[in-house]
């Protein structure tokens, strides 16, 4: 995997100056969290960071290259998991992961199955997504990003919604996942307690 | 040269440069339109058929030129904003609008005027009517998208890319009498060879051409000067300029 | 079969496993016409639309059944336009209200793909519906029977390129709170040159006279617009998930 850096950039939000030279770097086998209060801009960076918002000033480059330019293999690498949960509601939840999955590979079901039961929502996995509840969502969700099996993660606030037990599962994945050699940025409104060394950006308002 | 086209970018320069150029473009436009008129309106002998009624095309056909030469300015500009992101861009398309708008209202009731006479009707559906008529449904379109959205540079991209998807139209409407028969005369002016108008009938014409051209050269600066200190209102140029 | 993701990272996915803009757009428009098909209410509405604005002129009118025969085109095409553009709005608007878009947008396979694969499985719900419909509505309208085969040719050309067309008006509108009303006003300027070369093909097909005119002009403008509109659909897509 190659690194993400981030370099400098400015968006701005209408008349708002949101992010204002904002830069860092995430290389494999690292977890960076972003902290700050609401309306900081946190959402906002990590959609700068995988290339929904271009920003005005600066640049986000992967293995050295802007990202507009190396635009297919950034995405194949990338996973990214919005504040909403971003699922079908008349679709059930492997069909959900199923197309995800297909965009880029041919899918397994069985691996597709295999990725929500360590998720905890493998039961759920024959339901329309909008019968589940807030926090079954959110499992799904992240089940997609397990099953896309890409090396960096751009997480925006994961832990919404989860019970007690959803958050140790989560930080046991993310644990994984960084020690495994994939990267994670992740906002989070708390301690994230994944067990690891984690590097932290705090923007302020 | 490349250095003034840089700051053809930055809204002071622009705004200085549209402050200069107005009271030069306002004058010379009223020297032009008011040659035009003369001309047109005193000078220049009633046409065999059709008599006094042909003089509308002073403000006529100098309106319909304008309506597309103000569209493509327009969608140039907001090109230039939406591709290589300079903010003035926006700004110019957006202060041109309206005008253009207005051109294009002043050839559609100027010329149901002139259809009463000519053609027993006021409105025809005939190609360049209705190419025109929308051309005003896309003006009002870029408009009303402009003007639809929260976040201003959002409205300005999304209106561009409007105005640029409706560029497809003006060739239609130009050569729309060449390529169907239609109840709209042919070309005036820009046949090969020379023109089908008496001299004495023309000069007028393009006179007018060239004051309404200039008064919207003179209308562009005194809206892009509101648009600009509206845009930038937050920078400190701004501040001091117009006053704490 | 436990999944862990340094297996993913070791393994990836070799390339003869990648997916080409062909799979992916036949999987989005599988997507699409599941999707469309599990709420068969929101198919039916724009065709209901099209049967009932078709009754309500020859009613408001109180036309002759002779007289019919003259408006008839008019009326179809006008219809048709309409009950096209009432479903428009929710070619996109559902994909971004639960930020489905970002997650297509970020796939990897480019908002065009995206795009065209959309555009064709709405037309096939809702145009296609249409022009399947039509012979019964052209009954209504005193159409006569050997005009079926060039008004329906023409209805083709004419909802694919009002599809088109839509694709760029609801991608410019998608995030915005009344764009139902905005996609009319941008769209149905561009699409006016459609009703007129329309109706004017299935009026020649109804007096006898060559169609062929008005429906190479319609196929030239459904050339235009399948060439180009995916481009400025999905400039316009980017712009509003900036």
């Amino acid at each position: 995997m190659d690194g993400l850096s981030v370099d400098k950039i400015h968006v701005w939000r209408g008349e708002r100056h949101l992010l204002r030279g904002v830069s860092f770097a995430l290389a494999p086998g690292q977890l960076l969290e972003v902290r700050g209060p609401n309306g900081a801009g946190k959402s906002t960076l990590l959609r700068a960071a995988c290339g929904l918002t271009r920003p005005e000033q600066g640049e986000v480059r992967w293995g050295g290259k802007p990202i507009a330019a190396v635009r297919q293999e950034f995405l194949a690498q990338l996973a990214y998991a919005a504040h909403e949960p971003a699922l079908k509601g008349d679709m059930t939840a492997l069909e959900n992961l199923h197309f995800a999955v297909s965009l880029r590979r041919r899918a397994d079901a069985a691996e597709l199955e295999a990725c929500l039961e360590r998720t905890g929502v493998g039961s759920c996995a024959e339901l329309a997504t909008r019968l589940l509840s807030a926090g079954q969502r959110r499992r799904v969700a992240l089940a997609r990003v397990l099953a896309l099996r890409a090396p960096l993660w751009l997480l925006d606030e994961p832990f919404a919604n989860l019970d007690a037990v959803g958050s140790a599962m989560l930080a046991a994945i993310l644990r994984e996942h960084v020690t495994g050699g994939g990267a994670a940025l992740v906002v989070a409104h708390h301690d994230l307690a994944v067990g690891i060394e984690a590097g932290r950006l705090e923007l302020a308002p | 040269m490349w250095t003034w086209f840089y700051r053809l970018a930055s809204p002071p320069y622009v705004y200085g440069l549209a402050a200069a150029l107005l009271p030069w473009l306002l004058g010379s436009a009223a020297l032009a339109i008011g040659a035009g008129l003369v001309g047109g309106l005193v000078v220049a002998p009633p046409d065999y058929q059709q008599g006094d009624a042909f003089r509308i095309i002073y403000v006529h056909v100098p309106g319909a030129f304008l309506s597309l030469m103000v569209y493509c300015i327009m969608a140039a500009a907001g090109a230039i904003g939406l591709i290589w992101r300079i903010k003035m861009g926006h700004a110019v398309a957006a202060a041109s609008a309206p005008v253009g708008t207005s051109f294009t209202l002043i050839a559609l009731v100027t010329g149901s005027l002139w259809g009463k006479p000519m053609w027993g009707t006021y409105w025809a559906w005939d190609p360049r009517l209705t190419s025109e008529l929308i051309l005003l449904f896309l003006y009002v379109g870029i408009m009303s998208l402009r003007s639809a959205f929260e976040d201003s540079q959002r409205g300005d991209r999304a209106a561009a890319l409007l105005g640029i998807v409706g560029v497809i139209n003006v060739p239609i409407i130009h050569f729309s009498v060449q390529w169907w028969n239609s109840l709209h005369q042919g070309p005036t002016i820009a046949k090969i060879g020379a023109p089908s108008m008496p001299g004495s009938m023309l000069w007028p014409l393009l006179s007018m051409l060239l004051g309404f051209a200039l008064f919207f050269g003179a209308v562009l600066c005194m809206r892009l000067k509101g648009e600009i200190l509206i845009r930038e209102r937050q920078s400190t140029w701004v501040r001091e300029a117009v006053g704490s | 079969m436990t999944v862990t993701t340094s297996q993913g990272i070791a393994a990836g996915s070799s390339p003869g496993d990648a997916v080409g803009a062909i799979g992916a757009a036949a999987a989005i428009m599988r997507r699409e016409l599941s999707l469309s098909f599990r709420r068969p209410e929101h198919l039916v509405q724009p065709l209901v639309f099209f049967l009932i604005i078709t009754t309500l002129f020859p009613l408001g009118l109180s036309l002759q059944l002779s007289q019919l025969r003259d408006m008839a085109p008019g009326v179809l095409w006008g219809a048709a336009l309409l009950s096209s553009l009432l479903s428009l709005d929710a070619l996109f608007k559902s994909d971004a209200d639960d930020g489905t878009l970002e997650q297509l947008a970020l796939s990897g396979q480019g908002l065009t793909v995206i795009v065209i694969a959309k555009t064709v499985a709405h037309w096939l719900v809702t145009g296609a519906a249409l022009v399947l419909a039509s012979p019964l509505v052209a009954t209504a309208l005193d159409i006569p029977a050997s005009a079926f085969a060039l008004m329906m040719s023409s209805l083709v050309l004419g909802t694919l390129t009002l599809s088109w067309l839509g694709a760029i008006g609801a991608a410019l509108t998608v995030g915005l709170k009344r764009g139902n009303v905005l996609i009319s006003l941008i769209v149905l300027p561009l699409a006016m040159p459609l009703l007129i070369f329309g109706a004017s093909a299935t009026e020649r097909a109804i007096s006898g006279t060559s169609a062929a005119g008005p429906l190479y002009l319609l196929a030239a403008l459904c050339v235009l617009a399948t060439t180009l509109a995916p481009f400025a659909a999905s400039a316009a897509l980017k712009i509003s998930l900036d």
